[in-house]
């Protein structure tokens, strides 16, 4: 008895219609749990860790000040001390009034209050740089400040 | 006039997974997804000259913790690790409402504030307690927000012992329920023990 016809089986090759469906799906994920990257890190920071934290919730209303040691290509111009980027450069204490004021003029007038300054600062900063730019945020009457940390979940303190 | 049915030529979707493709390492590339967590605090108001000093502190009320350059932590004259602050906090925030003659706990008064009266009885002793932290421009970044941290942990331990005693729900719970009472009582609960952290203008204090 023949069971088998004679004759090579042809495996049938797979469809790959619902492909860009698929890709589309991963495409509208990433759209909407993102957010655009406003500025590209001219200074490196490993965040410290922390328990008492709390989530930044309005990122639109979050202005972002980086302190922290020059990347490796750029330390032979701006030495290996920590610096402080604001938008996309390096700036002094000085020029955050300047910031803050444009950071303020873009935001609706309404929601300037709850505008949040996160402070994203490399763990082996000294504080000296970092009073600095409190003392600035203050005369600028930017008041509402975030010290970017993560959170540890487990006892210990990490120093 | 030949009256053909012309037919349609159906569109070659090949290519689209190739253009989904293409968006998506875009946005991939383009965009971030970190969650921002942090410590949120408030900066005191800018000094303004005409406006009279504030009335000055007894000393015993004040929980006094200093950060030195070699980063080194004093407490209340005391060296300490900062593993420890958050207990030495505790206890000071809490103190001995039953002895107020004990001069290493800060005072006690008695507030007039409705929503405390209203959930916590119209005697029920306060703490005039603040916690000063002073720290030199070369104490390290890390040990600043580790202290930081400690007293926020301290602040919300009070806080959620306090809570469970009198309304058997956590701090936490409280704030983030739904239901306006609760919302009133972590109201009430955080107008009891406010978080006084006050930052001394710095000093090179060196060491």
């Amino acid at each position: 008895m023949q069971i088998r016809k004679k004759g090579k089986k042809t495996v049938p090759p797979v469809s790959t219609a619902s492909l860009p469906d698929i890709v589309f799906m991963l495409l509208f994920f990433f759209m909407v749990t993102t957010v655009m990257r406003e500025t590209s890190l001219k200074v490196t920071h490993v965040i410290p860790k922390a328990k008492e934290v709390a989530k930044l919730e309005r990122k639109s209303l979050v202005a972002y000040i980086h302190i922290g040691p020059p990347l490796k290509p750029l330390q032979a111009i701006m030495g290996t001390e920590p610096r402080i980027q604001l938008d996309d450069a390096f700036a002094m204490p000085s020029d955050i009034p300047t910031f803050v004021e444009s950071v303020k003029s873009e935001t609706n007038e309404a929601e300037v209050p709850l505008l949040t300054y996160s402070l994203k600062v490399d763990v082996k900063t000294k504080m000296g740089i970092v009073v600095d730019v409190k003392q600035e945020l203050r005369k600028a009457n930017a008041l509402k400040i975030n010290y970017s940390t993560s959170k540890i979940v487990d006892k210990a303190i990490t120093l | 006039m030949a009256k053909s049915k012309r037919e349609i030529q159906e569109i070659n979707a090949g290519s689209m997974a190739d253009i989904a493709f293409l968006l998506l390492i875009f946005f991939l590339v383009t965009t971030t997804m970190d969650v921002d967590t942090g410590l949120m605090r408030v900066l005191p108001p800018p000094i303004l000259e005409d406006v009279p000093p504030p009335p000055p502190v007894k000393m015993r009320n004040v929980f006094v913790v200093l950060a030195n350059s070699q980063d080194n932590m004093l407490v209340e004259d005391e060296y300490m690790q900062v593993e420890d602050l958050k207990d030495a906090a505790k206890e000071f925030i809490v103190g001995y409402p039953n002895n107020p003659g004990d001069e290493r706990f800060p005072e006690f008064k008695v507030s007039e504030d409705p929503l405390i009266i209203k959930y916590f009885g119209a005697n029920y002793p306060i703490s005039k307690q603040i916690v000063s932290l002073q720290n030199d421009r070369g104490t390290s970044y890390q040990l600043y927000i580790a202290i930081q941290d400690q007293l926020a942990q301290a602040y919300s331990e009070v806080r959620d012992q306090v809570a469970m005693n009198q309304f058997g729900k956590k701090y936490d719970e409280l704030k983030g329920s739904k239901s306006k009472v609760d919302n009133e009582k972590a109201k009430a609960v955080r107008k009891l023990i406010p978080q006084r952290i006050s930052e001394a203008e710095p000093k090179e204090i060196g060491g």
